[in-house]
């Protein structure tokens, strides 16, 4: 271990809570952030079981502004951004030219002309710069504010109530992927949208930085009854792995399209009965999506070098993590681990990775090389963990 | 501040070793509080068997956390004699209680061994 550099890295505007609570701190895309406060695991179940609270203040924020802003984000992101209604928000991709992911991204409607743009702490500048150079022509403004806002997420099965005491409460109706406007503790304006990174039903707060600990002190004391517990990025990263959600630099990157990545979905073309126009990486996203069915009925025809990512369950005990080898059962080489760990919730190791096409099957048998030795594993379908359907009544 | 006691000798890779270390004695061997902490909640020990030659600063299991994975240098050279099972069964043990019964396993100790750290040396290098 290395002592970390502190003071080159950015401090969230709750670290001096963080300090009080006694987490242990790490670099994380620059930042200086909590990896965990006592025990991950304890933090990892208490977002299942109850609720967690998690700063992540490091994430970029960007807004654009203006009568073009719909139509320039449909030509700079993947999805038909101008057809989300206001209040609602969508979970997208900012491409390259030539298909590979720059960055994912949500992106929340607040009224007809503005657009909030959440991208990873590691890429808020270059989305930034991307944005504002594909909107130039554009009637819009593109305001990068991550430096002046913090994010804070509520998160778990208790989260709604927890919510509505801090707020005073929510709109009933409001809707998984929706937002709103609302007075923390009679006194900080936040926009909370009903978005998280966990796996389970949970808040987004983005707040001004220097509103950033009341907003958390206010968390904590409504949610103090109610089990939530302030978690770190040790939880928060096998929540999101076991609800097979990506992390950009490991599932996602420029070397991957989003049909790779199984996120398809995501990219929207229109219909020749309802046609969208051009955006960034459109002609080579439509070859890969050509290929991704083609590679789904015929694996074997495709090249050696196709990729796409895949569940994996251990049998064993130890976990394949990322970087680690997946082969064939004949030693020869099948794919890479993208994120592995030992699962809170299931009690066993799973792992994303990506394979070549032939082994993408559910229940294909594939070996980790974990550390020299080989570990069975087997393709299983993503998400690893569903939560609850009743936990999501407005979903 | 991770608990450091004075009794025991340490490895610079973050071992405890109890027990007198000349050849012929036996220790027992486990993990640091520090260690404990920076790994995260251990979910998985692998320890060698007994009747296993290990050797001195050699890798000889390894330690799982959600987060990390961590290898095990022998901290001493010698056969193992005994497996701590109620760690193996409860890993969790090592970020409860690192020391005592937080052991892992025993060592025969073979040959005279280099130089381990004192509590106060091992201090010098978690700080």
């Amino acid at each position: 271990m290395s002592a970390l550099d502190v003071d080159a890295l950015h401090a969230s505007p709750l670290a001096s809570r963080h300090a009080a609570l006694g987490a242990t701190m790490t670099d994380f895309a620059g930042w200086s952030m909590p990896v965990r406060y006592s025990s991950d695991i304890g933090e990892h179940r208490a977002v299942r079981s109850a609720a967690g609270l998690f700063d992540v203040s490091h994430m970029g924020e960007i807004w654009l502004r203006g009568r073009g802003a719909g139509a320039a984000l449909d030509a700079a992101l993947v999805s038909w951004i101008s057809r989300v209604a206001v209040g609602r928000a969508k979970y997208t991709m900012i491409c390259a030219p030539d298909g590979g992911v720059i960055d994912d991204l949500i992106v929340y409607r607040t009224d007809d002309e503005t657009f909030l743009v959440v991208a990873n702490a590691g890429n808020a500048a270059v989305v930034s710069a991307e944005l504002t150079a594909r909107c130039a022509g554009d009637v819009c403004e593109v305001d990068d504010r991550s430096d002046g806002t913090s994010l804070i997420a509520v998160q778990g099965p208790a989260s709604r109530g927890i919510v509505d005491a801090m707020t005073g409460g929510l709109p009933p109706a409001l809707k998984y992927y929706a937002a709103t406007q609302a007075t923390v503790a009679d006194a900080v304006p936040a926009l909370v949208g009903r978005t998280g990174y966990t796996g389970e039903d949970g808040y987004e707060f983005f707040v001004a930085t220097d509103d950033a600990g009341r907003l958390w002190d206010a968390a904590l004391a409504a949610g103090a009854g109610d089990g939530l517990v302030p978690c770190g990025l040790a939880a928060r990263d096998t929540l999101r792995l076991e609800a097979g959600m990506p992390l950009y630099g490991h599932e996602l990157g420029l070397g991957y399209t989003p049909f790779a990545a199984g996120l398809g979905r995501v990219v929207q073309f229109g219909t020749s009965d309802d046609p969208r126009g051009d955006f960034v990486g459109r002609g080579a996203l439509e070859s890969a999506a050509r290929d991704a069915v083609m590679w789904d009925a015929e694996p074997r025809l495709a090249p050696p070098e196709a990729r796409v990512l895949v569940g994996l369950s251990g049998e064993g005990k130890r976990a394949a993590r990322a970087g680690y080898r997946i082969l064939d059962g004949f030693g020869a080489e099948a794919g890479e681990v993208t994120s592995g760990a030992p699962s809170p919730t299931l009690e066993r190791p799973i792992a994303m990775a990506y394979v070549h096409p032939r082994f993408s099957a559910l229940g294909t048998r594939v070996v980790a090389d974990v550390r020299g030795r080989g570990e069975q594993m087997r393709v299983t379908a993503l998400p690893f963990y569903q939560r609850p359907v009743a936990a999501t009544p407005g979903a | 501040m991770a608990n450091i006691p004075d009794e025991l000798m340490y490895s610079e890779e973050h071992e405890w070793v109890a027990g007198d270390i000349a050849p012929g004695s036996e220790v027992a061997v486990g993990i640091t509080e520090y260690a404990a902490a920076a790994l995260g909640d251990i979910v998985y020990v692998e320890a060698p068997e007994v009747g296993d030659d290990v050797v001195a600063g050699e890798v000889c299991g390894e330690l799982e956390s959600t987060k990390a994975v961590s290898e095990f240098f022998a901290p001493v050279s010698g056969v193992v004699t005994a497996v701590n099972d109620a760690v193996i069964d409860a890993p969790e043990t090592l970020n409860t209680e690192a020391y005592g019964n937080g052991w892992i396993f025993k060592i025969k100790v073979k040959t005279p061994n280099k130089a381990l750290l004192n509590s106060e040396q091992y201090a010098a290098i978690t700080e």
